[in-house]
């Protein structure tokens, strides 16, 4: 019992370490990747080719003072990037990377995921109702909003999913779709598919719908009064719920760790390679479209992405019952 | 000495009765749905214990991520600065108080005649084996077919009546200019 817990505690420190040093240099990759599809180099001064650009942000965003708006709601404010930060975090404790290999594989995967997701707008929302600014609070509601109305379409593009896996637990959902006629439900799924990825966009509040922190209109949105680490947990947050996006639409519509062939040692591969793939299509997106104006999030979310899921879980109930039977 | 499920049943029943209690109290109405999220977070691990995981999820996801958003909308919405100021009592709170106090009363009274009812068809065993998602959907589309259809009916009358009136009169301008005058609270000029 005591060494099964150790051997727990273990495993999620050697998954955190992964996952903060992939968010370090998910933000290199970022910049290089814009940067070339600019024209530029992107950061290369820190190390050869600016590798250790992530490492010297660290340090920087470490030692900044610790601003504090003096109007702000204390507690609150103190909260706020905490609870954005710890509800992605969750999150990964319920992914699989590899077979069997998950902290915690339970029944309710991604409607646990779901919930985290949604908690995660929590932290933004209260964030610009406690910096006590007109440009944080502007930020705050616009992400509130948007995150409401995306999770919406995001659930129901899962549902397609759920119905032809038959049951919500991420394993099992990628042994399902290792064993349907294509290996990846992103074929027989895809208007599903494509209404997750702008979903997944939205709710991680990445370009074209980072209207929450839209720089041209509002500073920095949300985060214009935090300074120094705590806009690093916020920042942390944001990568963070970007990988677990990426990881949910791997495993729901791209195999999971399933791949052509099997790599031995070294499993987890083809679900990093499809992670990060997702990761270059948020970049992708960010240096390809301009930023949409908040009524057109809002009429796309609520009059295109929900009837297209919904259509979809119709289409997919008619073909489960009277097709693929 | 307690089992874990025990300590962490009290755990959360005094987590729940303290944070309740607190939202009532404290005077900031933010603070007040924070403290409110936090109690829903611990009802969710109360389901948990319980084997209802589908139903802590979706307490989480509907309570929590959605319905308390909308409260703090309207909170968002109150003068803080004033809020905090008010009085608190209006002058029959003792009315209010003893009424109360009887419906304590009578609650803890009712409490000791509380009697196990009979085991139905779904043990935690049951339960267990085919996992809560499944025995919920089993049972809801099977026996309770004919309520959950009438609910999801009554839920579909709001959602169309909230459109109708947040619609009003505005499909009467035909023109953006038309729009706008009617948006800035102006009547049309025939």
């Amino acid at each position: 019992m005591v060494i099964e817990i150790l051997l727990t505690i273990l495993l999620i420190v050697v998954v955190f370490s992964v996952i903060m040093l992939h968010v370090a240099y998910a933000t290199y990759f970022e910049r290089k990747v814009i940067g070339h599809m600019q024209v530029r180099m992107g950061p290369m001064r820190v190390g050869p080719h600016g590798l250790l650009q992530p490492i010297a942000d660290g340090i920087k965003l470490f030692f900044k003072e610790d601003v504090f708006p003096e109007t702000a709601d204390k507690p609150t404010f103190y909260a706020a990037p905490i609870i954005c930060l710890v509800a992605a975090l969750t999150s990964i404790a319920v992914i699989p990377f590899w077979e069997g290999m998950a902290i915690s594989d339970i029944n309710i995967g991604l409607l646990f995921i779901l919930a985290m997701s949604s908690l995660a707008g929590w932290g933004v929302v209260l964030a610009g109702w406690a910096s006590n600014s007109k440009y944080a609070f502007l930020g705050g509601l616009r992400a509130s909003a948007q995150i409401i109305s995306y999770e919406i379409a995001m659930g129901l593009s899962i549902v397609g999913v759920m119905m032809m896996a038959g049951s919500l637990n991420m394993s099992e959902i990628v042994k399902a779709q290792a064993q349907s006629p294509f290996g990846i439900y992103a074929i027989p799924q895809v208007l599903g598919f494509f209404v997750f990825l702008v979903a997944m966009l939205a709710e991680t509040n990445r370009t074209p719908f980072d209207m929450p922190e839209c720089e041209s209109e509002l500073v920095a949105g949300y985060c214009t009064e935090y300074a120094g680490f705590r806009f690093a947990l916020f920042f942390l947050g944001e990568y963070v719920g970007m990988i677990v996006m990426a990881s949910v639409g791997t495993i729901c519509f791209l195999g999971g760790w399933t791949g052509p062939f099997e790599v031995p040692f070294f499993p987890i591969i083809w679900f990093m390679l499809k992670v990060y793939f997702l990761i270059f299509f948020f970049y992708w997106v960010r240096a390809t479209l301009p930023r949409y104006r908040y009524d057109q999030i809002m009429a796309l979310g609520w009059k295109v992405l929900i009837p297209l899921a919904l259509g979809n879980v119709i289409l997919t109930g008619i073909m489960k019952t009277f097709v693929w039977h | 000495m307690l089992t874990l499920p025990q300590f962490f049943f009290i755990y959360f029943a005094l987590a729940i009765i303290f944070l309740a209690g607190m939202a009532v109290n404290v005077r900031n109405p933010v603070h007040s749905v924070l403290l409110v999220l936090a109690m829903f977070f611990h009802m969710a691990g109360v389901y948990l214990m319980l084997n209802a995981e589908f139903l802590a999820a979706v307490q989480v996801i509907v309570y929590a991520g959605a319905v308390l958003v909308l409260y703090l909308f309207v909170v968002f919405l109150v003068n803080i600065k004033e809020e905090i100021r008010l009085k608190r009592f209006i002058g029959s709170y003792t009315t209010g108080r003893v009424i109360t106090i009887g419906m304590l009363a009578t609650l803890l009274a009712a409490a000791w005649s509380f009697k196990l009812g009979p085991a139905g068809t779904w043990s935690i065993e049951a339960v267990r084996e085919i996992t809560h998602t499944r025995a919920l959907g089993i049972e809801m589309f099977s026996h309770y077919m004919l309520p959950f259809e009438i609910a999801g009916v009554i839920l579909l009358v709001a959602v169309v009546g909230g459109m109708a009136l947040a619609k009003k009169d505005r499909n009467r301008a035909t023109t953006t200019e038309e729009r706008r005058a009617l948006m800035r609270g102006e009547e049309l000029g025939e």
